[in-house]
């Protein structure tokens, strides 16, 4: 073989080619001086301790300072959108425990929305006040993770295991609700999968008890120690604009100062009957977005105690039997509970042909649900709006001139889950 | 012939002492560090887990002892010998007893100038491994080291002036019996408390630990300059992080701490030897304290903070030193 005209292994030809960008393209992510030698280009994961999951960073350096930036995704990829395709409407509802599973219960919620939505079914109230509370400890769930990882990160370590000890509180929750701890599936299109259990209500108030001096403790750890607020303010910021621009939601826009937040723009599930705050910052640097999620805590409390203090009696699921499921002791007595019961296990109930998009705050910023409905019992196409994929965008912008140090608390400022980035 | 035969028993000594205390600093760091964070800690082998460092060294001795294929392969073998030996080196101007027996070197009259030179070449066996292992995390934490240490030396040195300004002599026979004198305040810690500061935290840089323990950033460079590194290699660097705590912990004693001294110490030696492993005990107890509370301090500020605060801080400290002996004021006379 003519040695000249073989391409070297591994390159892009005209007839291997299957991407849809030339080499030329992918060049010019990095700076020219990236192929005479005089940056050194380091490959960030997908296997490293703070890139929370399997993101790939290819970085730029020069010496320590990142010149640029390419995040690379898809590691995680498990086509939960595709296997959706397959699933009827409520069998979808495991599925999405999985996106962001440090909020299952959040993604359940926008789920169980938008095809309440397609379906036009209203859902009892005692279902929604229990899936708001529910829904807050999920935020706070999800932003303790956050700050754990995030300060672990940075360096503290003690923060990280103080962060798992309040979870336990919060995963027990769960698991007396739903019996699992992170995958839920507790919430079920027309309200819940059945009523909380009486223990419910004394382990809620426990958290209402205990939370509000962890809080405090975080706080005189992090907020005032000088050797965090020099690792963490001005770095990684980003404009109002900036961040507008890049479809950032949730904490991480909110700390550029923007005043977004989908429980106050389009209430769901009550939550305009509550008194909250939104806190916002102003800088839009990882202090402020800290800021954010750190103020978010008190704010759930508030809203978890409106709720239990106003949570009405009734039912928790829809008595619309095309949806709901029938009682057991209906279907011993009842032909129609029966032919119900048979109906929905077998094929399902049938959503019109339509399309919904529906959208909730998450700890990540505006998880959305898209729906295309195609007149039968499972979805022609359904898309998550996933924050965390759209706050990564920013990253390169965020990272530009930063150091190493400053990059890896970058990352954990816009608090990514991988497995929402890809699905 | 005695003296040398004598000289080697001692030495010996010293390093079954400093390997000993090595496994058990590892296992009181554990178990400490786990009591401030809500954990239990190594607790399942043997009595209160007692044995565990025993399983982690067997452990890492049956690991297979990989190379990296593009690596320099004499320089990767030797920068874990570089790091430990310094790090045992050290021990030998360090009094841990006022019986001659516990004393190898400690009367030599240039016993801080080793310290400090000794401390310099410690640096060598982390930089070349970072450089040797052929690995980009390896590379820029072996950088970190060199750049750390060098920001950290001048200001621990500065610091060492004062207290050998004090002491008259830089023996540290001397500098333990200048700090004799009947009471608690005779510690130099209490006479010289900008020195003392000083010598601690530019200790914990020359030690890597946190906050300044950038050179093994796990959540930036992975591992460091060790990424590349497994079994005994791996246990080697570990032994001479740990080793140099002690050994630190233990020069913080004897120059601000009054050594071996306290009650009673002239009528017994072996109360001596408690006395200083109290006073080393309670240095690596603060350690882990550190650890457990403080972010980590970004490379640029390290340097910055090295730099424009310490070193000014620490020439002043020299210059007052100075000035204050000169003038005999009572206490510095």
């Amino acid at each position: 073989m003519d040695s000249s005209t073989t391409p070297p292994i591994g390159a892009i030809t005209t007839e291997n080619a299957q991407l849809d960008v030339t080499l030329e393209q992918l060049k010019k992510l990095v700076s020219p001086r990236a192929f005479t030698g005089e940056t050194m280009l380091l490959n960030m994961g997908p296997q490293h301790p703070s890139t929370h999951g399997v993101l790939r960073l290819l970085l730029e350096l020069d010496g320590e300072t990142v010149i640029s930036c390419v995040p690379d995704i898809g590691f995680l990829h498990t086509g939960i959108e595709k296997t959706h395709e397959g699933k009827t409407y409520l069998k979808g509802v495991p599925l999405t425990d999985r996106t962001d599973y440090l909020a299952p219960m959040i993604n359940n919620l926008a789920y169980c929305g938008a095809i309440e939505k397609l379906m036009g079914i209203e859902v009892p109230l005692r279902a929604q006040y229990i899936r708001v509370i529910l829904a807050e400890l999920t935020r706070m769930n999800s932003h303790l993770v956050w700050l754990g990882t995030h300060a672990l990160d940075i360096g503290a370590m003690s923060m990280f295991l103080y962060c798992m000890r309040e979870r336990e509180d919060l995963l027990d929750v769960f698991e007396l609700v739903s019996g699992a701890r992170m995958m839920s599936s507790y919430f079920r299109p027309g309200g819940l999968w059945r009523d909380v259990p009486p223990a419910f209500f004394d382990l809620v108030k426990k958290v209402l008890d205990v939370f509000p001096a962890r809080i405090i403790e975080y706080e005189r750890l992090l907020k005032e120690n000088p050797l965090w607020k020099e690792r963490t303010i001005g770095v990684g910021v980003i404009s109002k604009a900036d961040a507008l621009a890049f479809g950032m939601s949730g904490p991480s826009l909110r700390g550029s100062g923007v005043n977004y937040d989908v429980r106050k723009a389009f209430p769901y599930s009550s939550y305009d009957h509550f008194d909250f705050n939104v806190p916002l910052g102003s800088n839009g640097d990882v202090y402020d977005r800290y800021r954010c999620r750190l103020d978010e805590f008190p704010q759930s409390l508030r809203i978890i105690k409106q709720a239990l203090d106003r949570l009405p009696e009734g039912p928790v699921m829809t008595d619309d039997r095309k949806i709901a499921p029938p009682p057991k002791h209906e279907i011993g007595t009842s032909m129609e509970a029966l032919i119900h019961h048979f109906k929905l296990w077998t094929e399902g109930f049938s959503g019109p042909n339509a399309d919904v998009y529906f959208a909730v705050e998450s700890g990540k910023g505006e998880y959305g649900v898209y729906v295309h409905g195609d007149g039968g019992p499972k979805p022609r196409r359904l898309h998550f709006r996933a924050p965390s994929l759209c706050n990564l965008q920013a990253l390169p912008r965020m990272a530009k001139g930063a150091l190493i140090a400053d990059l890896v608390g970058i990352v954990g400022s816009i608090d990514i889950v991988l497995g929402e980035v890809d699905r | 012939m005695s003296i040398l035969l004598e000289t080697i028993l001692k030495a010996v000594m010293f390093v079954v002492l400093a390997l000993a205390g090595f496994a058990y600093t590892t296992w009181i760091e554990r178990r400490l560090i786990s009591r401030m964070q809500s954990r239990i800690g190594p607790n399942r082998v043997g009595p209160q887990g007692l044995l565990q460092p025993v399983a982690e060294g067997l452990k890492l001795i049956f690991k297979e002892s990989i190379t990296p294929a593009q690596a320099d392969k004499f320089v990767y073998m030797l920068a874990p010998m570089l790091a430990v030996i310094p790090a045992l080196a050290l021990f030998a101007v360090i009094p841990i007893s006022n019986h001659s027996f516990f004393n190898l070197a400690g009367g030599v009259d240039t016993a801080v100038l080793y310290v400090l030179a000794i401390l310099g070449t410690a640096v060598y066996g982390i930089a070349l491994a970072g450089w040797s292992s052929n690995n980009k995390y390896a590379t820029l934490g072996g950088l970190r080291a060199a750049a750390q240490v060098i920001s950290y030396e001048l200001a621990m040195s500065l610091a060492l002036v004062a207290v050998v300004l004090m002491a008259g002599s830089a023996s540290m026979n001397v500098i333990i019996e200048k700090q004799l004198p009947g009471n608690i305040l005779g510690w130099f810690i209490f006479r010289q408390p900008i020195a003392a500061a000083l010598f601690a935290i530019t200790a914990l840089a020359e030690l890597a630990r946190s906050p300044f323990d950038l050179v093994e950033a796990e959540q930036e460079l992975t591992a460091g300059y060790m990424t590349e590194y497994g079994g005994m290699k791996f246990a080697l660097f570990f032994m001479s992080e740990y080793v140099k705590m002690i050994a630190l912990s233990g020069l913080f004693t004897v120059f601000f701490l009054g050594g071996w001294s306290g009650p009673f110490v002239g009528d017994s030696w072996p109360l001596g030897l408690v006395y200083f492993s109290i006073k080393v005990l309670l240095c690596l107890m603060v350690m882990v304290w550190v650890r457990a509370t403080l972010p980590r301090f970004r490379y640029d500020k390290l340097m910055a903070f090295g730099w424009k605060r310490l070193l000014p801080i620490a020439l002043a400290n020299v210059v007052i030193t100075a000035a204050l002996i000169a003038f005999g004021v009572p206490g510095y006379k």
